[in-house]
């Protein structure tokens, strides 16, 4: 009895083990929900608000892809990870997708197996100072004291920054975001480096944000952005298209309010081809035809995606600098939609 | 011609100088009976000042009301002054719920107070077993609170008068039957999965369905079998039931009489919530283990004496922040994708197995401490192992043991907030990451953490004051 019991077991977690081993999208479609690993709290990238729904501009690019994949936007389940469990999530199977500002780099790339799709903000490595400091670039910064977070990709930056300018600086370790700002606040340190955009976040909420200035320089590449497993590449390029759609959505001026109107009248071939109304991309991507449609209708093109979550209208007032569409200057570039 | 002078009444007996008594004298005993302990006085005393002097602005110019930091700023500065620092309670004001009920969906709030105000309830039986009066009291101070607390969330008003009634009902079974309460206890494991994760009622009642065929197994075999091969044909009984018969007759009960709550997901629960599920659940859980574990170390079968010394040494051996990520992503890739299993329930599993081990070694040391003479009593008498350890051993073991095992207790519910690192919403980290990751807060830095560390520090005080009057009534030696 037991004997049979067991052998049951065994054939049930192996049908199961052989059921796992179906694509990414097949998964998605049979669960009827995205898991998408997402951070446990990053002002304007991720956070849940206080009704408890997530919220941010890595947010949305999981909507997007529901809304792509599912074809509704709330099926989402947003599995909050950390710095140090996101990877193993992803890599086990727990999320689908993990869209949580993850730098772009060559091991986690090829070494840690996955693939990073797009790159949906591109970030550096800036400086914060007071202006009584009286310093206008990085580089005067000698023998500063300087506030950086331990075990962080910033710390190595900073290290290598300084050393390559032949400048010197003593670190003020800090556990977090809010311990550095605090720090940096009661004068401990002269400088608080993080990532630009945090910086920003972080300036705008200093009691005076007037009386501090961020440094022009930045210190290094963080090219965030959206990260699938390794060797599922339809999954992965459903996300990486979905992002597409949405750049080119904003570089054909498709917005979340004139999509219809526009999908009525446009005689733009491309334009077409994305909305689902000529050709047949959809099926190329194993979805259907008007994926990526309800991709930007879910919360408009990348422009507004950006606008309403960490724009220069919103309280973080980030500009979009590198994030502006090539045609501004920028490094958002979608390939073509052929 | 001698003056003798021979007293003949009594002097009225006269005040001790002035430095051998009142508040002089406890001053000079105790703050000045030294030159260095005058001046460890005189650092101590200056050293609170200068931190009360310090907190004590930030903490009289707190603002109440607000919507964002920035509010609070403005606030404090229109009414002390542009220099002024204060802190923004504002912040705990407007994510209150957030703090103690994590994403629990408000309209169900009313389910996390009835489990609480029911686990106090349910406590009541087991922790005042001999005393009514305090019994009373706790009872009437829960029904009270319970209500009191319901008519602050949103339910239906008809669910409001029935659990108003039934506290109430609670209430008068205690204090007239003080016994029967024990039942609820009994229940009350059931009754909080069914009222927190909600969905069909038959669930929690199958489960309880196999406990009931263990204790039928049990007092079945026990005359014939012996207590250890009786208990084990109870648990396969029971294992056998909920894997293979229990949800098939739970699904078809449902098919035939459809009765549930509206089902929450495992990743609605945060806050205080879940320290709660996870460092109640666990203490609950690992005590009875920690008994048999300290048993199975004193043993003398080599099997179990080795097992249990194994799990118990390699548990203490790993960092519980290692366990944590077992549970969390280790386990993952033994299970097939499929399988979703529930990360609370993996982490409450791993919390206790940690405190087990630790309460297994605590209980050791309560044995250790007992005369020789008390095992070889209990042999004399006739009584076979398990009536020994029941009658004889256990209660002055762990009577001996109450400190410890409170001890531990009080580390596992302060550790519960280590599960932020899994990414769970506790609410020391976790939540207050949350929060601060609103534009609106962003900046916050103290408000949050003392807020969180009073509640814990009131729970911990707590259990630590019970385990104190716990000692003073099992006290039975004479001095």
């Amino acid at each position: 009895m037991k004997k049979s019991v067991l052998f049951g077991t065994l054939a049930a977690a192996a049908l199961l083990a052989g059921a796992a081993s179906a694509t990414t999208l097949d998964d998605v479609k049979a669960r009827g929900v995205l898991n998408c690993g997402s951070n446990t709290g990053l002002t304007g990238f991720g956070a849940p608000d206080a009704n408890g729904n997530y919220q941010g501009f890595d947010v949305d690019l999981c909507k997007a892809v529901a809304a792509a994949v599912l074809g509704d936007q709330s099926k989402v389940k947003y599995i909050p990870t950390t710095g140090e469990t996101r990877f193993t999530a992803l890599a086990s199977g727990e999320v689908d997708l993990l869209v949580r500002n993850s730098t772009w780099t060559f091991s986690r790339d090829t070494d840690l197996k996955f693939d990073f799709v797009a790159v949906n903000y591109y970030d550096g490595q800036g400086f914060m100072v007071k202006k009584t400091l009286g310093v206008s670039s990085a580089k005067e910064l000698d023998g500063a004291t300087i506030c950086i977070q331990t075990g962080t990709t910033t710390e190595l930056n900073l290290a290598d920054y300084f050393k390559s300018n032949n400048i010197k600086y003593t670190p003020v370790t800090v556990a977090d975001d809010a311990e550095a700002q605090r720090q940096f606040l009661a004068g401990a340190c002269d400088a608080f480096t993080t990532d630009a955009s945090g910086l920003a976040a972080s300036r705008a909420t200093l009691p005076n944000p007037g009386d501090y200035i961020i440094l022009p320089e930045i210190i290094s590449k963080e090219p965030l952005g959206p990260v699938v497993r390794h060797g599922d590449n339809q999954w992965g390029d459903i996300v990486r298209w979905t992002y597409f759609a949405l750049v080119a959505a904003e570089e054909k001026g498709i917005t979340k309010a004139n999509i219809e109107e526009v999908a009525k009248s446009t005689q733009d071939p491309e334009v077409k081809r994305l909305l689902g109304l000529e050709g047949d991309m959809g099926k190329m991507l194993g979805l259907d035809n008007d994926w990526a449609k309800r991709a930007i209708a879910a919360n408009g093109n990348y422009g507004e995606i950006f606008e309403a979550n960490i724009g220069s209208k919103t309280p973080i007032g980030l500009a979009r600098g590198l994030n502006a569409l090539w045609t501004q200057g920028g490094l958002q570039y979608s390939p073509p939609f052929r | 011609m001698s003056d003798t002078f021979i007293r003949t009444a009594m002097l009225p007996p006269q005040l001790p100088p002035v430095t051998e008594r009142g508040a002089v004298k406890w001053v000079r005993e105790n703050l000045f009976s030294s030159w260095l302990n005058a001046g460890l006085t005189v650092l101590g005393v200056a050293a609170v000042t200068y931190l009360v002097w310090l907190s004590l602005p930030w903490l009289i110019h707190g603002v109440w009301n607000g919507n964002s930091l920035n509010e609070c700023r403005a606030s404090i500065a229109a009414n002390f002054g542009p220099d002024a620092g204060g802190a923004c309670w504002a912040m705990i004001h407007a994510r209150w719920y957030q703090f103690i009920y994590g994403f629990y969906p408000p309209e169900l709030y009313w389910r996390p107070v009835l489990t609480a105000a029911l686990m106090f309830v349910a406590l009541t039986p087991i922790l005042f077993s001999d005393n009514r009066r305090v019994a009373a009291i706790m009872l009437a101070a829960v029904a009270v609170l319970t209500i009191l607390a319901l008519a602050l969330v949103q339910m239906p008003a008809w669910l409001f008068v029935l659990c108003s009634l039934g506290m109430t009902g609670l209430f008068y079974i205690g204090t007239e039957a003080p016994g029967r309460l024990i039942w609820v206890s009994l229940l009350y494991p059931f009754l909080t999965f069914w009222l927190l994760w909600g969905g069909s009622v038959w669930t929690p009642i199958m489960a309880l369905a196999g406990f009931v065929l263990l204790a039928q197994c049990y007092s079945l075999l026990n005359a014939r079998l012996g207590v250890v091969l009786a208990t084990a044909i109870g648990i396969v009984a029971a294992c056998l039931w909920w894997l293979l018969v229990g949800g098939i007759v739970a699904a078809s009960a449902q098919a035939l009489l459809p009765f549930g709550l509206v089902p929450v997901e495992s990743d609605r629960f945060g806050g205080f919530l879940l320290s709660f599920v996870i460092g109640v659940s666990s203490i609950a859980i690992s005590l009875p283990i920690g008994i048999l574990l300290a048993l199975g170390r004193q043993s003398n079968m080599f099997l179990i004496h080795t097992l249990s010394v194994g799990f118990i040494e390699f548990i203490r051996g790993v960092p519980l922040i290692t366990m944590l990520f077992t549970a969390s992503l280790l386990l993952q890739y033994f299970l097939p994708p499929q399988v979703q299993f529930d990360l609370i329930l993996r982490v409450v599993i791993l919390v206790t197995f940690f405190s087990a081990a630790y309460n297994a070694e605590v209980i050791r040391g309560g044995l250790a401490a007992l005369p020789r003479g008390q095992f070889e009593a209990a042999d004399a008498l006739g009584l076979d192992y398990w009536q020994a350890q029941r009658l004889i051993v256990m209660p002055q073991a762990l009577k001996v043991s109450i400190p410890g095992i409170v001890s531990t207790f009080i580390g596992l519910f302060k550790d519960t907030t280590l599960v932020t690192f899994v990414g769970l919403q506790e609410p020391l980290r976790g939540i207050t990451t949350i929060v601060r990751a609103d534009i609106n807060w962003k900046g916050i830095y103290w408000e949050p953490y003392i807020f969180v560390g009073a509640i814990f520090f009131a729970a911990c005080f707590g259990m630590s004051r019970y385990s104190l009057y716990l000692e003073r009534k099992l006290k039975t030696d004479h001095h």
